[in-house]
């Protein structure tokens, strides 16, 4: 009834809007917390600029369609792609395109069922707890499986594309996996590739990079580094990036958890007296060169164990 | 005859963005929204069929309005409330309810009077619709 009464501005303030909309603070966290990345965080700014342009349009009665939202994350494991993700929930949440904001993670067992009949409700019950947020499909390939033809990820496709189109106001779907599956999936499923406005690929860290990274992890826990435990770091890298299962930042974090075990286990053996503040958050080079991968990596009855770890 | 149970029932019917804000308040407040649906609309009926699980962990009113509109696909034909259960220490109760779907003819309700000793008379009310069998009531 109030089709055209509500009287439109006739121009539209966008640095105003920009400043306003707390969009500037997220993507500044971006750039601060997020090491490396270059083209993925080019590829938010634009996406950025284009949602507050139209949301602008809209304003001034331009457009009037929900722009596609739907994005696609591709990239070896370790570089980032959650963590993005919860920044793009909260840029969305700050330019009004969602109204919670939250992430709600999942992979093919969230959503494909075990028996017939039990694949629509859980793909919908998914489906409801992210409305108003961001879903987010980590190794979504594995929801396609066309070796097996009775498989139950059909169904849950076949949902997800239905809700993508028809609830396009009350969530975000994000589609994340390696780069060459993600690929055939896309092409096996034409249906999501139109679907899917943003694709946005992250390329691996350099080894300066992961190097930054392993600084700010250890910051975060209030550890540091000793100069030579630093170095012994930076060959670590370039060793483990060679050997199998190298997996950008997720493979430091593990590599630094197993350093904290070694330094507990060396304090508590060679501790005599008390320990200072400042002993008990250094790493040494011991701590990091008793590590496997200084011997050649891992032994190939030791790749299952280490598989379990990860 | 114009159902008038639960919330709202006096006024316009609810659009779905009214349903959403209301559900929205009950969601903020922590308490778990519900959809169901009835054929018998009698006030003392409080036992609805339940339409799905109530909503525990949903953050927004989104999923409840998908909800209503799935149940009106299957039983556009009948009641459908929404309600809110607040299930903290004290309440364990129903918070919210309002009707959110109605069948197109809605015949009311009679009064029986039934005679009991001496000259009493007892009366209760009955719904037109509930003579039919359950599944034919509001075609």
């Amino acid at each position: 009834m109030t089709e055209d009464a509500p009287t439109r501005p006739a121009t539209v303030d966008l640095a105003a809007a920009y400043a306003e909309s707390g969009v500037r603070e997220v993507l500044e966290e971006l750039d601060r917390e997020m090491i490396g990345l270059g083209p993925v965080k080019q590829r938010i700014r634009e996406t950025a600029a284009l949602l507050l342009v139209d949301k602008a349009r809209r304003e001034l009665g331009l457009a009037s369609e929900t722009p596609t939202l739907h994005m696609s994350f591709t990239g070896n494991p370790g570089t980032g792609k959650t963590t993005v993700a919860l920044k793009m929930a909260e840029l969305l949440r700050k330019l009004g395109y969602v109204r919670k904001g939250h992430l709600v993670t999942v992979t093919r067992d969230d959503l494909v069922g075990q028996y017939i009949g039990h694949t629509a409700p859980k793909t919908k019950e998914v489906l409801k707890k992210a409305m108003g947020g961001v879903l987010f499909i980590d190794e979504a390939y594995y929801l396609y499986r066309p070796e097996n033809e009775r498989d139950y990820g059909q169904e849950a496709i076949e949902i997800l594309l239905q809700v993508m189109e028809n609830n396009r106001d009350d969530l975000v779907v994000i589609l994340a996996g390696y780069a060459d599956r993600m690929d055939r999936f896309f092409e096996s499923n034409p249906g999501f590739r139109s679907r899917i406005a943003h694709h946005i690929e992250f390329p691996d860290y350099s080894d300066p990079e992961l190097l930054k990274i392993a600084d700010i992890m250890l910051g975060q826990q209030n550890y540091t580094f000793d100069p030579a435990a630093r170095a012994a770091m930076e060959e670590y890298i370039a060793l483990r990036r060679g050997q199998p299962h190298f997996a950008n930042a997720r493979s430091i974090r593990n590599a630094l958890d197993r350093a904290r075990l070694r330094q507990a286990n060396r304090l508590f053996s060679e501790a005599k007296g008390p320990l200072t503040a400042a002993d008990l958050s250094t790493l040494t080079e011991a701590d990091l060169r008793t590590s496997r991968v200084f011997r050649g990596g891992l032994d190939v009855d030791r790749v299952r164990r280490a598989q379990a770890a990860e | 005859m114009r159902l008038t149970q639960g919330q709202f029932s006096y006024l316009p019917d609810l659009t779905d963005e009214d349903i959403r804000v209301q559900a929205q308040y009950a969601i903020d407040k922590g308490w778990a929204v519900s959809v169901e649906f009835t054929d018998d609309p009698h006030p003392r009926n409080t036992y609805w069929e339940m339409w799905g699980h109530p909503m525990f962990d949903n953050p927004d009113a989104a999923a409840v309005v998908y909800e209503v509109n799935e149940c009106r696909k299957l039983h556009g034909g009948k009641y459908i409330r929404v309600i809110a259960f607040d299930a903290s220490p004290g309440w364990e109760s129903i918070r919210m309810s309002f009707i959110v779907n109605r069948p197109k003819t809605e015949p009311g309700f009679r009064v029986v009077r039934q005679e009991g000793e001496g000259r009493v008379v007892r009366y209760t009310i009955e719904s037109y619709a509930v003579r039919e069998p359950e599944g034919q009531r509001y075609a």
